[in-house]
C-alpha cells in the first residue's frame, strides 16, 4: 500500500480561481467571522443591560478606529452572507442553477454587497454626524 | 427461479430494517435534521437581519437611555430575541460543518464541537438575559 503523504481536500492550488469558488470560500469565511460577531453583539447587549461604566467602555471601544474597522468588517461579512445566503436558498428550490446563472448571480452578489454595505455606512455616519 | 430473482432484487432495493426505514434517520442518526434547520434558520434570518441592521443603524450616536428605550419596545425585544435564537442556532450548525470538514483529528474535533455547542448556548442565553433585563428594567 502506498504510504506517502497525499494532498488532502481542499487542495485549492490545482484550480484556476473563478467567481464560483471565491463566493463559496467567502461564504464560509464570512460565516466564521459572523460567529465571532455574534459574541461581540452579546457583549454589547450585556453592556447596554449593565449601563454605567460597562456601557461607556463598550461605546468608546466601538467608536475607536479599531472598533470602527471591526464593525466595518462585521457589516461587510453580514451583508455578503445575507445576499449569498439568498443565492444558496434559491439553488435549494432549483432557481438559477445553470452555470451562466450561477456566474451572473455571483457577480451580482459581489457588487450588491459593496453597494449595500456602503449605503448602510453612509446612512449610519450621516445619522451620527 | 423467478422467486429467487424477486428476492434478490428486493434485497438490492433496501437493506434497512423496517423500523430504520420508518424512522428515516440513516446511519448518521440525525437524518435531514441538520440540512433542514440550517435552511429554516436561514429563511428566518433574512427578514430578521434586515430589521436588525435598520435598528442598529438608527441607534448610531444615540445615548444609553435612547438605546434602552428602543430595545425595550415590545416588538423590538421580541424580534431581537428571535434573531438571537435563530442566529446562534445557525452559527452552531455552520461551525459544526466547518469543523467536520477540516479537523481530521478525532479528539480535537469532538473537543471543538463541544466548545462550539457550549459557546453558542452561553452566547444565546447571555444575550437573551440582557434583552430581558433591558426590556423589563428600562
Amino acid at each position: 500500500m502506498a504510504n506517502r503523504e497525499r494532498p488532502l481536500s481542499p487542495h485549492l492550488q490545482v484550480y484556476r480561481w473563478q467567481i464560483t469558488m471565491v463566493m463559496s470560500i467567502l461564504h464560509r469565511t464570512s460565516g466564521i467571522v459572523l460567529s465571532v460577531g455574534a459574541f461581540a453583539l452579546a457583549w454589547w447587549l450585556l453592556a447596554v443591560a449593565q449601563g454605567g461604566e460597562a456601557y461607556a467602555r463598550a461605546a468608546a471601544c466601538l467608536a475607536s478606529p479599531f472598533g470602527l474597522l471591526v464593525l466595518a468588517g462585521f457589516s461587510l461579512a453580514l451583508v455578503f452572507h445575507l445576499l449569498n445566503g439568498l443565492r444558496h436558498l434559491s439553488w435549494d428550490i432549483g432557481w438559477g442553477f445553470e452555470i451562466p446563472d450561477v456566474y451572473r448571480s455571483g457577480y451580482a452578489v459581489a457588487a450588491l454587497t459593496v453597494v449595500l454595505t456602503a449605503a448602510i455606512w453612509f446612512v449610519a455616519l450621516r445619522g451620527s454626524a | 427461479m423467478s422467486d429467487v430473482k424477486a428476492q434478490e432484487s428486493a434485497a438490492k432495493q433496501d437493506f434497512r430494517t423496517p423500523v430504520g426505514r420508518a424512522r428515516g434517520l440513516g446511519s448518521g442518526k440525525s437524518g435531514t435534521g441538520h440540512f433542514w434547520w440550517q435552511r429554516v434558520t436561514a429563511i428566518a434570518l433574512v427578514p430578521l437581519v434586515a430589521w436588525l441592521l435598520g435598528t442598529l443603524v438608527s441607534l448610531v450616536g444615540a445615548d444609553l437611555d435612547t438605546v434602552r428605550i428602543t430595545l425595550a419596545k415590545p416588538w423590538n425585544a421580541i424580534l431581537f430575541s428571535l434573531f438571537l435564537l435563530a442566529m446562534f442556532w445557525h452559527a452552531k450548525l455552520g461551525l459544526q460543518v466547518v469543523i467536520e470538514d477540516y479537523v481530521h483529528e478525532r479528539a480535537v474535533e469532538i473537543t471543538l464541537q463541544l466548545l462550539v455547542t457550549l459557546a453558542c448556548v452561553v452566547g444565546a442565553l447571555a444575550s437573551l438575559y440582557a434583552i430581558g433585563r433591558i426590556a423589563f428594567l428600562a
